[in-house]
């Protein structure tokens, strides 16, 4: 299994959960049917026209129902951001398989976890919304509620337990380690260039190769630069994980951000930066680090609050030897890769577990706040959200391209604050996708449908979409597709006595032939082929019947022979070798010689030749080897 | 078998200076590159000449392997890459290659600062020699070039420490480098998994030891330290700026933390921070606990230990330092010892191996009466204690390790003459009858004050164990044949675009029976199956017999009804090679001579390979593709296969 992501947006059909008692959210109307039932006033409620479920947010699990987990081998995670769905898998499905994932991409999974499992549990929510997602009921209800999918299937969110449960299941492997698989394959992570520890995987047997492509990035940012090399000479290049936003340039977007921020600043006003605790955020630290002094910043606090943020700035410094080279060679100084410790250490970074505590005694205004999650449904940012909407000064800037910023947005409205959408997607985009096949040239591509035609609110943008030769083949949730290969050969491998007794023989110029009489060795799918046993030593008494029942019988070999024997010289030999008698007569196939002194027949036809003589073997092997002069053997 | 040849330049049967040379399916790898402190002449590097009488290094070596910091195993890296001269490429973990720099400015600036000496290597070439060095993760399969890889294990022992497993094809070495199987305070343990190598290089430091347990050496280490400070000593603790004193630091921190102890300790040089950083930094090679808990607490920043300055050595009263080097060679502990070491109420503490010629190793095998440099005699009474704090393997370790990789051969090296010997016995007990592994020793270089040149004993597997090498190896062999398929005889056939020849053979046999034909015949199928209990005898509906892919068809004469005519026919056959070279012995009644009464024609016996052709003759094993097809024809368990290459 290929990746176990979770998809939050299902939150987005739910009302954030704040951390203090919201007037606002609790004063919000039922939604009411148009015929004017009630029964669900409990659990939808009404904000601007939206409509949303009062209920703990749940969230939308990969496809259990198709297939049996149990029977899954392995799974293979290719960065945190792909691992979110993870428990409900290892922990619910009867799955008795490895996970394998790099150093990172655990313990900053991990994180990402953490802090989900206690954004949510820490607001207990005595109300469990069920009624609504009866189908007659959801068929009545407005969009996007009406239309979401397998609502039936959403789940609540995970514990600590389940979460730990699941981790210990992950087995920890580096960029470029071949891990076999039960013999039959060979998986091997690469740098994609994405997260830290974020990784495609080369999924190969000895004679054919098929990439997993997954989140991958060609920006220099702060990982470790995508390995393409070892993506060529792949029969099949499974590719997902592109950008969510293809028409936003990065760099751009980071540009955007730093000037907002600063002028909302500037301005007296305070900025709210929604963001998950790992990734992006490192790189819009450094930038801030290079940036504050000369936008005059100095003075203002930035605040990093999360369960978990203490752990991944610290984090981020421990794995140099997943990071780009720049970074990598500071540890070598020994100075940490991350130029935030250097924020912290002076004061101008300060990180938080929660809002409570110490941060209510430093917090100062205007502030830049870093907060989860990006959803805004649940987590500090809930709060921030309800404290500073109110002003016009205040600006919230959305970088994190998982949610669309204006339903991340709809159960705060109206909303004063104003609203910056920056979103900073490093993943490929589709000039750097067709960059990238054109270099690594897999035999087949495939794709998720979305990405074989252009985005559905710009149909005439036909750059953005996957363009390659063949065309991608596409799937979609639930659909089984067949990949056009086959495997065709197996490596086998022959000891060095019996490769010895090889007698080769070129046939064509550069091709050679030689008979392999062996014995096969499978073992753990790894196959041996060795010199037959010697036969058993005849044993002094008489049990030697059952000894060799013992051994596998060895049977004469049949050698290839090929060709045909022309006629005439044929009788010239024979002629020569002293046989003057020779007659020759024609057949419907071929001929007959006749050796009428010896009383001996040879039928010759084009592909066979059959010796008819009786009880005088010094003949029968001079002949032989006469007709066997014409032929070819191996 | 394959063929692996393994020559040490340095470490033999020694401690210090480990450089081996290992050639494996023609790829020549030099592990580590070590110096050894117990000299200051020529003595000191190892022996390049060997390769270099026969042309570059470069030319020679594939690739050079450092397993870690400590100089006896990257000491002579400089000089063998910028005075010698190598251009290929070094790998080596990410945190020694960090570490391994500074420790070898360090022992530059004593070398050539404070004794003077010329003819050294420069700082400039510590940096050009580390621009050669590709740093490799944990577990990465390093491609080196086509055909050999290499692969780097955990090994606790130092930060940064790492196992190699250098495969080229099936074949396949593992060397240790140093290593620890048992975590210590800061360090993992030492783990491989079942590659079962073909040779198994591991260290033997500690052959002879069974060390008691952790708790008991580190109790006794406290109590030691505690007394002489509680009686007003002073304690010196000779350490190298990285490893073992951040175990030990970590120990005293808590010791102290616990009872409340006020005696100052200090650490020597300015490395500690620094060093102190780098483990902060490379957490991730630290053991399960301190990686797990070091967001909440640090435990490489101490409270009690402070920088040392050199003035304090005079102060009065107890205190506990920490100084480097080691093994009291030269630098700072040398001196804090000359200092302290006339008075018997201090102590000084030696935690780790000393190689022979130092200091440290001469008071520790009893000399109390030292010569120093003027001709200075330094008198001993400070109490001398050894503490086997380094992290090693011992005896069970090492055993264990190979118990985990299961490897074909074992050679011991690192170690001394005896105890090597010892270990060898004990591992030809535990292995030997039920593994049936194989075992070598290596002998010790034959040094000699004006040259040393290595002289080797061929590996088990060497096919004429009598001659040792005399000359280099052959530097390249051809490359495996990669075009190799094993395919039917039909496909075959087919690929060529030939049709098969049939070529059979009949003979008549008369026979005087005057019964109706099926009836001989059914004379003549009981006999057969009589005779012939071994073989598949079958009567067919069309009235033929068959034995194995012999037919036998009946009919009258036509001139003499009661004479019958058995037609024997069978197709051109042979034996399997392999069995006609044993035919000079005697065997059970087989199918081969059976054939042969019955006058089958022979095929030739088999050639020799013809001149200049490049198969993997006795050389190695290769792997050749087969269609799985192929495969599900034949049930698994040994099969008889016959089949066809085709090139």
């Amino acid at each position: 299994m290929l990746d176990c992501g979770l998809d939050m947006t299902s939150t987005l059909n739910f009302l954030p959960l704040p951390l203090v008692q919201s007037p606002r959210l609790s004063k919000l109307p039922s939604w009411v049917l148009k015929d004017g039932s009630m029964f669900l006033d409990k659990e939808l409620k009404e904000c601007s026209g939206h409509v949303f479920v009062d209920s703990v947010p749940e969230f939308c699990l990969p496809e259990t129902e198709l297939l049996d987990l149990s029977t899954v081998d392995v799974i293979l995670i290719s960065n945190y951001h792909c691992m979110m769905a993870l428990p409900y898998i290892t922990e619910y499905t009867g799955f008795t398989g490895t996970v394998y994932a790099t150093e990172p991409t655990v313990q900053i999974g991990r994180l990402l976890m953490e802090e989900l499992v206690n954004s949510i549990e820490r607001v207990p929510k005595a109300q469990s919304a069920s009624m609504w997602k009866n189908k007659e009921v959801q068929r009545l209800l407005p969009a996007p509620l009406k239309d979401a999918v397998e609502v039936s299937m959403w789940r609540k969110c995970y514990t600590m337990p389940e979460v730990n449960a699941a981790l210990s299941k992950i087995q920890l492997v580096g960029y470029s380690q071949k891990i076999e698989l039960f013999g039959a394959v060979q998986v091997t992570p690469l740098s994609s260039g994405y997260a830290l520890g974020s990784s495609n995987w080369i999924i190969q047997s000895h004679y054919e190769k098929v990439s997993y492509v997954s989140g991958s990035s060609l920006l220099t940012t702060h990982p470790q630069p995508m390995d393409q090399a070892s993506l060529k000479n792949s029969d099949v290049l499974i590719l997902t994980g592109l950008t969510q936003i293809p028409t936003a340039n990065p760099d751009g977007m980071v540009g955007e951000f730093c000037s907002n921020l600063a002028m909302t600043v500037r301005n007296g006003g305070n900025v709210l930066v929604p963001c998950y605790p790992s990734g992006v955020i490192y790189d819009l630290l450094e930038c801030l680090y290079q940036y504050i002094d000369s936008a005059g910043l100095s003075n203002v606090p930035f605040y990093f609050i999360s369960p978990v943020a203490n752990s991944s700035l610290e984090f981020s410094q421990i794995f140099a030897e997943w990071l780009c080279h720049n970074k990598q060679t500071k540890v070598y100084l020994p100075e940490p890769p991350f130029p935030h410790a250097e924020l912290i250490q002076t004061n101008k970074l300060k990180h938080y577990p929660s809002i409570h505590g110490d941060f209510s005694n430093d917090f100062k205004q205007p502030c830049v706040v870093f907060t989860g999650h990006p959803s805004l449904r649940f987590g500090d940012v809930v709060h921030f959200m309800e404290l500073w909407g109110k002003s016009s000064l205040n600006t919230v800037i959305f970088t994190e391209p998982d949610f669309s910023y204006l339903d991340a947005l709809a159960p705060y409205q109206p909303l004063a604050m104003k609203c910056v959408y920056c979103p900073i997607d490093t993943r490929l985009n589709f000039i750097q996708v067709s960059k990238l096949l054109k270099e690594v040239q897999p035999l087949h591509v495939v794709c998720p449908e979305q990405y074989t035609q252009p985005p559905p609110t710009q149909s005439h943008r036909t750059d953005l979409m996957v363009d390659c030769q063949p065309p991608a083949m596409s799937y979609r949730r639930a659909e089984v597709l067949t990949l056009p290969y086959k495997r065709r050969y197996e490596k086998i491998e022959i000891m060095p006595d019996l490769a010895d007794s090889l007698v080769p023989l070129e046939i064509k110029p550069g091709i050679s032939l030689a008979t392999v009489s062996a014995v096969l060795h499978t073992k753990d799918n790894k196959h041996v082929l060795q010199l037959p046993p010697k036969p058993p030593q005849p044993p002094a008494s008489k049990k030697r019947k059952r000894v060799s029942d013992d051994v596998p019988e060895c049977k004469s070999l049949k050698p290839l022979l090929s060709g045909s024997i022309p006629m005439d010289q044929f009788v010239q030999t024979l002629e020569k070798h002293g046989f003057s008698d020779v007659k020759v007569e024609d057949t419907a196939k071929g001929h007959i010689v006749l050796l009428q002194e010896a009383e001996t027949l040879i039928q010759l036809e084009e592909d066979s030749t059959h010796i008819i003589c009786d009880n005088d073997e010094p003949l029968r092997v001079k002949l032989r080897d006469l007709v066997l002069k014409f032929l070819q053997k191996f | 078998m394959p063929e692996i040849k393994v020559t040490p330049l340095g470490a033999g049967q020694d401690v210090g200076r480990s450089c081996i040379l290992v050639s494996i399916a023609g790829k020549n790898v030099m592990l580590d590159c070590g110096m050894h402190m117990g000299y200051n002449d020529d003595r000191r590097f190892p022996d390049f000449s060997y390769i270099t009488q026969n042309g570059r290094l470069t030319d020679f070596l594939d690739c050079v392997i450092i397993s870690h910091f400590h100089l006896d195993h990257c000491g002579a890296l400089p000089y063998f890459s910028e005075m010698v001269g190598y251009d290929g490429p070094i790998y080596m973990t990410h945190p020694t290659k960090a570490i391994c720099p500074i420790l070898l400015e360090d022992y530059r600036k004593i070398t050539v600062d404070k004794k003077g000496e010329t003819n050294f290597f420069t700082s400039q070439m510590i940096k050009d020699c580390m621009k050669k060095v590709v740093a490799v993760h944990l577990h990465q399969t390093v491609q080196v070039d086509e055909e050999l890889e290499i692969k780097a294990y955990y090994a606790g022992h130092v930060l940064g420490a790492a196992m190699f497993q250098i495969k080229v094809g099936c074949e396949s070495v593992v060397y240790t480098g140093d290593y620890n199987m048992t975590p210590d305070r800061h360090l993992g343990a030492a783990w491989l998994d079942k590659c079962r190598p073909d040779l198994l290089i591991t260290e033997s430091t500690y052959a002879t030891t069974i060390r008691d347990s952790k708790r008991c050496r580190e109790r006794d280490f406290l109590k030691k330290v505690h007394e002489t400070v509680e009686r007003g000593g002073k304690v010196l603790i000779p350490v190298f700026a990285l490893g073992r004193a951040q175990e030990l630091c970590i120990l005293l921190e808590t010791f102290w933390e616990r009872m409340n102890l006020k005696a100052p300790i200090y650490f020597s040089t300015g490395l500690t921070e620094k060093a102190n950083h780098y483990y902060k930094l490379f957490i991730t090679w630290t053991n399960q606990k301190i990686r797990k808990t070091f967001v909440q607490r640090n435990m490489f920043e101490f409270k009690h230990i402070k920088a040392f300055d050199r003035a304090f050595a005079d102060n009065p009263g107890p205190m506990v330092v920490f100084a480097t080097p080691g093994m009291l060679h030269a630098g700072q502990s040398l001196q804090i010892f000359r200092k302290w070491a006339g008075n018997e109420k201090n102590m000084v503490i030696m935690p780790g191996y000393c190689v022979q010629g130092t200091v440290g190793h001469k008071i520790l095998s009893g000399q109390r009466k030292l010569e120093m440099e003027g001709r200075q005699i330094l008198e001993v009474k400070m109490q001398v204690e050894y503490m086997s704090f380094s992290a090693h393997a011992d005896a069970k370790g090492i055993m264990q390790l190979i118990r985990q990789a299961e490897p074909r051969n074992v050679l011991l090296v690192h170690g001394e003459a005896k105890k090597m010997e010892f270990l060898k016995q004990k591992i030809e007990q535990e292995f030997l009858t039920p593994l049936e592994l194989e075992f070598l020793l290596l002998f010790p270089l034959q040094m000699s004050a004006a040259s040393c040149r290595p002289t080797e004993r061929p590996p088990p597997s060497s096919p004429t164990p009598a001659s040792p090498w005399t000359s280099p190896w052959a530097c390249s062999r051809g490359k495996l044949p990669q075009s190799f398929r094993l395919v039917s005889p039909e496909q075959a056939l087919k690929e060529l675009g030939l049709a098969e020849h049939q070529l059979r053979f009949t003979c008549r046999v008369h026979i005087q029976d005057p019964r109706k034909e099926h009836e001989t015949v059914l004379r003549v199928y009981n006999h057969l199956k009589g005779v012939l209990k071994d073989y598949s005898v079958q009567h067919l509906p069309d009235g033929s017999i068959t034995v194995e892919s012999i037919l036998i068809q009946a009919t009258a004469h036509s001139e003499d009804q009661a004479t019958k005519v058995l037609l024997v026919s069978w197709t051109y056959q042979v034996g399997i090679p392999h069995f006609q070279s044993q035919s000079l012995h005697p065997k059970p009644p087989s199918l081969l001579s059976w054939t042969y009464q019955v006058g089958i024609p022979h095929f030739p016996p088999p050639q020799s390979l013809p001149a200049g052709l490049d198969l993997p003759g006795g050389n190695s094993s290769f792997p050749i593709p087969i269609p799985p097809s192929q495969l599900s024809l034949l049930s698994p368990g040994p099969t008889r296969m016959k089949s066809w290459a085709v090139s």
